[in-house]
């Protein structure tokens, strides 16, 4: 699961936010960040009580949603400036997501769903070596022989491996992770979060990860409490 | 577009229940209107072709439908017979060459035509083994008749009997096949034809026994006067007519008053037409003229109307599964929020996700008018064949 990432970035943190603020149109929660920088290839964990913002605020280094002002800087490209198509450009390149409810597509196999990002960018061509990729990540977590089965008939520790293979399938230099464990029992937890390590470790991704789960943040190189980043 | 292409096909695919509902729906309402049309179309050609080619049609009087398709398509209930002097008195005429037809009887299901050898001039009927009926108690087949019994030249059929408790009369008879037509695509391949005499000896009123001058059937004699001899029930009646018992068979009385179904007319021309027509507007006439092209385009207009209703409701029902799908379609866009959603965030543009769902419906779409085409296409191929086993129905 390696990549190699351009030298000239490596200087730079992987994520730079400053003086960031973002609100949704109605309702009165703002998202205010001044400063936060996380460095390469290393893991932060997002925590903090619910509704302060923490996937909103993956969703900004993402380029999904952009800030009312601020400078988001993300793998060394600033987000706030691009455009949707450009962000989307970007996002495809360097971002890879897994999220809390795994959000497979129950009609593809597994291997389709790895596949995913490469079915729905035209950016992204699906070469053979690129099947390869994808069916040696799925051998490395542990599912390589489930490739032809479809999500419903997967256990959910399963059904979260598949989500990070799709994550990691396309080589991000960042991987975000929304409540990774949310729905996994604490084997299956214990086993995600090291297969989400093992890659930050082999590949020098930046790994961004929400949680609830306090027993698991002894593994992150940094801790961001959103009590103490929005005070 | 291959990849989106590809993933409505695997989300069709997994909801192969839902696809196969919408496609069935889809195909038949767009097929059902076509297809009918088709259908009756085809139907129309068949019924007009024959009438068309039928000028008039002398029977009894009551329902000219019933008349028609008697004497044309060998089907409806057997109508009020005529006498045969009818025919003569057309052809006595002069304005109208003339076949005489008696369809009554049946054999394993077919009809049996008592006509003259001319009905097969006039219907351009081609033998395709064999000869023409000469002598009575031959027939000759037509070719799905003769398929369906799987009989050949020199074989036999035997007459069906009508009324199985009538014991005095309509004897099954064995009739020699003499000849087979060639296939005509017309009620005619599903009939048997013989000499009209034929039919009247299957009816009884012709009939061959032994002679009762004859040795052996000397002691079945009750009492001779003159010509007329009457005997007892002893006497051999043959139900075959061969060479050896041919000049056996004779007919009671006058044949003129023996029963036909209907005449078929051809005259020369206009005028002869128009004349014959007008002979039989007398109210006192016991007989009716019918022209089978006004009798069928007159059923056709009511087929027509039907048909127009049932295009309506078809329309109505599309409407109605079209507006269903759709809503179909809206919900399960509701339900797949999430999905897109995720799509989105993975880096699918939002253009890229509406053509994923929006292959989805254009490929049940076109599969469905593909679909419909290929049934129609089907149905102008078959349909006349279907219209011809409808009709023999």
């Amino acid at each position: 699961m390696k990549a190699q990432r351009p030298p000239e970035l490596m200087s730079s943190p992987a994520i730079r936010i400053q003086d960031l603020s973002f609100g949704y149109g109605e309702g009165d929660f703002e998202l205010r960040i001044g400063k936060l920088e996380v460095g390469r290839a290393s893991s932060a964990a997002f925590i903090g009580p619910s509704g302060s913002g923490k996937t909103t605020l993956l969703h900004l280094i993402a380029g999904i949603t952009l800030p009312q002002s601020g400078k988001i800087e993300t793998n060394g490209v600033e987000l706030t400036g691009l455009s949707e198509n450009a962000r989307r450009a970007f996002r495809i390149k360097n971002i890879g997501l897994v999220f809390q409810e795994f959000e497979l597509l129950e009609y593809l196999t597994v291997l389709d769903n790895v596949l995913l990002p490469y079915r729905i960018n035209a950016a992204l061509e699906l070469t053979e070596a690129v099947r390869e990729r994808a069916a040696n990540v799925a051998v490395e977590v542990g599912i390589g022989d489930k490739l032809s089965r479809y999500p419903s008939q997967l256990s959910q520790g399963e059904r979260q491996r598949v989500a990070v293979c799709r994550a990691v399938v396309t080589e991000p230099a960042v991987l975000m992770a929304d409540e990774p464990t949310g729905n996994l029992d604490p084997r299956n937890k214990g086993r995600v979060l090291d297969i989400l390590f093992d890659y930050v470790e082999t590949s020098g991704t930046t790994l961004l990860t929400v949680t609830h789960d306090h027993d698991l943040l002894d593994r992150f190189e940094r801790i961001v409490d959103f009590k103490e980043l929005l005070s | 577009m291959k990849q989106t292409l590809y993933l409505a096909w695997r989300y069709l695919a997994f909801h192969r229940l839902k696809t196969f509902i919408l496609l069935t729906s889809i195909t038949l309402i767009l097929y059902l209107p076509v297809g009918l049309r088709v259908l009756v179309n085809q139907s129309s050609q068949q019924l007009t072709r024959r009438a068309d080619a039928t000028p008039l049609v002398v029977g009894s009087k009551g329902s000219p439908l019933e008349l028609v398709l008697n004497t044309l398509y060998f089907r409806s209930d057997f109508p009020e017979p005529m006498r045969y002097s009818e025919a003569q008195k057309v052809r006595d005429s002069g304005l109208a060459r003339i076949v005489p037809m008696y369809v009554r009887y049946h054999s394993r299901g077919h009809p049996i035509v008592g006509t003259s050898v001319d009905y097969f001039d006039r219907r351009e009927l081609a033998v395709q083994t064999g000869r023409l009926f000469t002598f009575v108690g031959e027939c000759v087949l037509g070719a799905r008749v003769a398929e369906a019994l799987g009989v050949h030249v020199g074989d036999a059929v035997i007459s069906s009997p009508e009324n199985l408790f009538d014991l005095a009369g309509e004897y099954p008879l064995k009739m020699t096949i003499v000849g087979i037509l060639a296939q005509a695509d017309s009620p005619d391949d599903d009939a048997i034809f013989v000499d009209i005499k034929t039919t009247w000896i299957i009816e009884g009123i012709g009939h061959g026994h032994q002679d009762v001058a004859d040795g052996e059937a000397a002691g079945a004699v009750l009492s001779r006067d003159g010509n007329r001899v009457v005997a007892n029930a002893s006497i051999v009646k043959y139900n075959e007519i061969t060479e050896d018992n041919l000049d056996e068979f004779h007919f009671h009385g006058d044949l003129s008053d023996y029963p036909i179904t209907a005449v078929v007319a051809f005259p020369p021309d206009q005028k002869s037409s128009a004349l014959l027509q007008g002979r039989y507007e007398n109210a006192d006439e016991r007989a009716q003229i019918a022209r089978p092209s006004e009798v069928m385009a007159e059923l056709l207009d009511t087929i027509l109307t039907i048909e127009s209703f049932v295009l309506a409701g078809a329309v109505i029902v599309g409407i109605a599964t079209l507006a269903s799908a759709s809503l179909v379609f809206m919900l399960s866009l509701r339900l797949r929020r999430r999905e897109m959603e995720t799509l989105f965030k993975i880096g699918g543009s939002r253009a890229n996700v509406g053509a994923l769902m929006a292959s989805e419906m254009v490929f049940v779409l076109v599969t469905g008018i593909v679909l419909a085409a290929g049934l129609t296409f089907l149905t102008s191929q078959f349909g006349a064949a279907l219209v011809r086993a409808l009709i023999r129905m």
